[in-house]
């Protein structure tokens, strides 16, 4: 192990970080804990990603992903009040083992894909004029450049997403709520009348033969 | 011009069929009538004035209307031809037509579908004026059907009497396994030799000689031998027996006498019947080629006049009788046909359409006085209260007897001299063939005189009821007041009765110093036998034609034998005299009464199997297990699988990621290994 | 020195376990974040390739990934919430509206 380079002993280690919290995301049974596990791996990958020569992305990722979205996320789980699950009924059983099987079906065929891939990084070239891979500076000069569109098509995209939330997460008058009521019992009716089955239809038929 | 001559019923069908039923009686009988009479000028006319002058050998009218069919080497136009064989048939038929026309405005008068009558009626005389008209065996086919579709129409008149239905069913039936034949025959032609029709025809830039042309240079096949000229002829034949009623498709025209009796006069004595002579006589160059056929033809014809005969003598319904006699004497024909007597078999086919029709036309006035009723036995003593009647059909009586100076002695009799004197036939058949000929002459005697006794003579078998007070027929329901026909009837009658006397002196023969018009008249268009010793050599040589002939002119013989016709006749007269007037309702065979059981035999071994197949093979299997089943199976295929697939769609988000997660593996695997 | 392949692995492993995630969990709350863990897998998988690429356009990419994963929590939540009003539970086997 002590021949490794260096880098390779901190991938590894944020690595095995980042999957450990990344199951107990899925294992967990309360949501709270998995919201946490969930802000480690993401610590984690900021890590990675320092690896990686992207600072300014790191330091959006604890800002904005694992500071606002997940406190977001925690926020809404202590408002719902939302406890540990009682025993209910797992509608699906048969995905406790399935899913396993996906998992390790999948996972394969990426690595088959990937194992070919063994080139380490290339030495950084900066170009003439610009600001070094991976500051701020660099990215706000595509963004600002070659990808305004995307850049401007992002903020209408989140202003669309306020206007929606605030929307969808209003409480409702009792009238709506009347209303919302009897559209879902509508829909839950069936909309076609079952046809007239099979093998009335032949007992017929064999009426008017004989 | 010729084309009006068929045109003109058209459009009195047409007329008749659209506007009758709003326009009434009148006009539908002066519509009729005159579209006929318009045909039956046109036809003399075009016969008198066009065709007669012109050289013989030579007489040949052709009018082309359009190419009807033209696909690869097969042609076949709408053109019509007139030459004497079609110009003799386009004579009667337009004149009886038109006389039975006439006729029947006075018969059906009153009843409700008279527009309907009249517009079948005109029908039919287009299609049968299309038939002796066309000049390929195609477009004679669509006349052939034309005339059978008709004759359904109208033997099914009285729509609601389910015997007329049941009779028109088995009368097309019938016909249609004659047409079968007949169809194939005309395929056979075709594939040997190129053409269907009558006259040479340009067909893809060559000119292909006429069937007749082709087949007059055919070898001569044998009797036993089986060739091509055999197989065409003998196809031809079938059709011909079905329209024209030989064994054993004989047994639709009696049932068809549930039709009106002018139906039966027109269709089924005089036209429709005689169709099959036509086309046996048309097709004499293919006939005469073929031994085999000839000579099949010939016992055939022979077999069921004798014994059409045979049943006719012990028949009750007047109707009946006379059904009986025309199949018997539509036997005489083929058998004049048979032994290459063509021209004496359209001869005969003339003068039977002239006293068959007077003596069908006869009948329904009788019925029609009877008030419908139609069983000889319930009548009697009839010659005073009909005298017009009475007197026509006596001299129909003569004439289909064969006694001298009618027109039935002429034709008979040279039909059985040339049955006797042919050397086309195996030596000793013709004989015997002659004494059957012979004896059926006799036996026709016989029951045309029963016939004219029980039903003219005598005392009356029925309840007469006395004095003009319709008031009292309450009394006697079953009293009859019989009285004659109107004048619109009889005058018809008459008109035939004239034919039937005079119609014979066309063809009288030359051992009696006629010069035989007919024969003469008819010889370019029709063929001659060929004797049967050389047949054997393939060729038919000169020397052997001249001994035919000269066998045909051994004058002696042949008035002996006229003799021996004039003595059979009055002999069968007499003999039905005696037997009948004495004991009018003598009873008669039950064997002959009941038709020999044909009818019941065919019903046990066709009809009955074929219906039985039918319903519990080909419905009950084939059509609703198999096919419905099939058609059923696919719709409940796509259920079941629905069914099968329902467990799919459970409603749970989990459960279609974990099918999505599936489909996307499945895919990577895919581009993985591709 | 770390070779791009590794980093493609952890990424896998990691979008993989929120694959798994998504079909085991049963509170739809579990399950949004699990989709937030695929998408950092993605983020991983882009700014490795953009290093190994030597551009800086995977680096934007992600950015704007970020800000959509964003939204689309907001949204989601704010979904999850009305449906909780009316439902009482946040078991995702209770919706089985789509069942024919």
């Amino acid at each position: 192990m002590f021949e490794l380079p260096i880098q390779q002993l901190i991938f590894l280690f944020l690595a095995a970080v980042a999957v450990f919290a990344a199951f107990n995301v899925i294992l967990q049974r309360n949501p709270i804990y998995s919201a946490l596990a969930l802000i480690v791996t993401m610590c984690a990958l900021s890590g990675t990603f320092l690896l990686l020569e992207a600072q300014f992305v790191a330091a959006m990722q604890v800002i904005v992903y694992a500071g606002a979205v997940m406190v977001l996320f925690v926020f809404v789980i202590m408002l719902l009040n939302v406890r540990t699950e009682e025993a209910r009924l797992d509608r699906v059983q048969y995905l406790k083992i399935v899913t396993p099987l996906l998992f390790v079906a999948l996972l394969g065929e990426v690595f088959f894909i990937a194992r070919s891939v063994t080139t380490a990084a290339p030495p950084l070239v900066t170009k003439v004029g610009e600001h070094p891979y991976g500051t701020i500076e660099n990215i706000g000069e595509a963004m600002f450049s070659n990808y305004l569109f995307p850049f401007e098509a992002t903020s209408v995209l989140i202003l669309m997403a306020m206007v929606g939330a605030l929307v969808l997460a209003r409480k409702r008058s009792t009238q709506e709520i009347e209303t919302l009521g009897r559209i879902l019992e509508d829909a839950s009716k069936p909309a076609i009348e079952p046809a007239q089955p099979m093998a009335e239809l032949e007992e017929k038929q064999h009426e008017l033969a004989a | 011009m010729l084309k009006w001559i068929t045109f003109a019923p058209l459009i009195g069908a047409l007329l008749c069929g659209f506007l009758g039923k709003k326009l009434g009686e009148k006009f539908v009988s002066v519509v009729a009538c005159g579209s006929i009479a318009v045909s039956t000028v046109l036809a003399f006319f075009a016969f008198f004035t066009k065709l007669l002058p012109m050289p013989e050998g030579k007489r040949q009218i052709t009018e082309f209307f359009f190419t009807w069919i033209e696909v690869g080497t097969f042609r076949a136009d709408f053109a019509y031809l007139l030459d004497p064989l079609s110009g003799i048939f386009l004579l009667f038929v337009t004149g009886v037509g038109l006389l039975i026309h006439i006729y029947a405005t006075g018969y059906m008068r009153g009843d409700e579908g008279f527009y309907r009558f009249f517009a079948y009626l005109n029908l039919f005389m287009f299609m049968m004026l299309t038939l002796v008209l066309g000049d390929n065996l195609l477009l004679l086919f669509v006349g052939w059907e034309g005339v059978g579709l008709c004759s359904y129409l109208l033997i099914g008149y009285y729509i609601e009497r389910k015997e007329a239905g049941d009779a028109a069913k088995k009368a097309f039936i019938v016909n249609r396994i004659g047409d079968f034949g007949y169809s194939i025959g005309v395929m056979v032609a075709f594939t040997t030799f190129a053409t269907v029709s009558f006259v040479d025809k340009e067909i893809g830039g060559k000119v292909i000689p006429s069937l007749f042309t082709q087949a007059t240079g055919q070898a001569v096949e044998g009797i036993g031998v089986f060739g091509v000229m055999t197989a065409i002829a003998l196809l031809l034949f079938v059709g011909a027996c079905g329209k024209s009623a030989q064994v054993p498709l004989f047994v639709w025209l009696p049932d068809a006498m549930a039709g009106p009796t002018p139906v039966s006069a027109l269709i089924h004595a005089a036209t429709m019947v005689t169709a099959g002579v036509y086309l046996t006589a048309r097709c004499s160059a293919i006939f005469t080629k073929s031994q085999t056929a000839m000579l099949i033809v010939a016992v055939i014809g022979a077999f069921t006049a004798m014994f059409a005969a045979t049943i006719g003598i012990a028949q009750n319904d007047i109707k009946k009788v006379l059904a009986y006699s025309t199949v018997s004497q539509l036997g005489y024909m083929f058998l004049a046909c048979g032994v290459g007597a063509f021209s004496a078999g359209i001869f005969h086919v003339m003068t039977h359409a002239f006293f068959k029709a007077l003596l069908f036309l006869g009948a329904g006035s009788v019925i029609h006085g009877m008030h419908h009723e139609q069983d000889i036995r319930k009548m009697g003593g009839l010659k005073k209260y009909m005298p017009w009647t009475f007197g026509t059909m006596f001299v129909g009586w003569l004439a289909i007897s064969g006694i001298p100076l009618f027109s039935g002695f002429f034709s008979k009799d040279e039909i059985l001299w040339q049955v006797w004197s042919s050397n086309s036939l195996p030596p000793g058949l013709n004989k015997t063939l002659w004494f059957l000929a012979a004896a059926t002459a006799m036996l026709t005697a016989v029951y045309m005189t029963r016939l004219m006794v029980l039903t003219f003579w005598g005392k009356e078998r029925f309840k007469v009821a006395h004095g003009d007070d319709h008031g009292k027929h309450k009394a006697d329901p079953h009293a009859i007041h019989p009285h004659e026909s109107p004048a619109v009837m009889w005058v018809p009658l008459v008109v035939l009765a004239v034919l039937s006397l005079v119609g014979g002196y066309v063809g009288v023969s030359a051992a009696w110093g006629g010069s035989n018009h007919i024969e003469h008249f008819l010889a370019p268009v029709l063929a001659k036998a060929a004797p049967v010793a050389e047949a054997a050599h393939g060729a038919v040589t000169a020397t052997a034609l001249h001994a035919t002939e000269e066998a045909h002119h051994d004058v002696t013989t042949e008035r002996i034998f006229t003799g021996i016709s004039v003595v059979v006749a009055f002999l069968g007269i007499f003999l039905g005299w005696q037997m009948f007037t004495a004991k009018p309702l003598r009873k008669m065979p039950r064997l002959l009464e009941n038709k020999y059981y044909v009818d019941e035999f065919y019903d046990a071994a066709i009809v009955t199997p074929i219906q039985g197949v039918s319903r519990n093979f080909l419905w009950r299997i084939l059509d609703v297990q198999i096919i419905d089943g099939a058609i059923n199976g696919i719709a409940r295929l796509f259920g079941e699988t629905g069914s099968a697939m329902r467990f799919l769609q459970t409603g749970f988000a989990r459960s279609y990621a974990a099918i999505m997660l599936v489909g996307a593996i499945v895919l990577i695997l895919y581009f993985t290994f591709r | 020195m770390v070779p791009l392949s590794w980093y493609l692995a952890l990424s896998a492993v990691l979008f993989t376990i929120g694959v798994a995630g998504v079909l085991v969990q049963r509170n739809v709350i579990s399950i949004f974040m699990c989709i937030e863990l695929m998408l950092n897998s993605v983020n991983l998988t882009l700014v490795a390739f953009a290093r190994f690429l030597n551009q800086s356009t995977g680096q934007l990419f992600v950015f704007i990934v970020m800000a959509v994963a964003a939204a689309e929590a907001a949204v989601g939540l704010a979904i999850i919430i009305s449906v909780f009003r009316n439902r009482e539970t946040l078991s995702v086997d209770e919706e089985s509206l789509l069942k024919l």
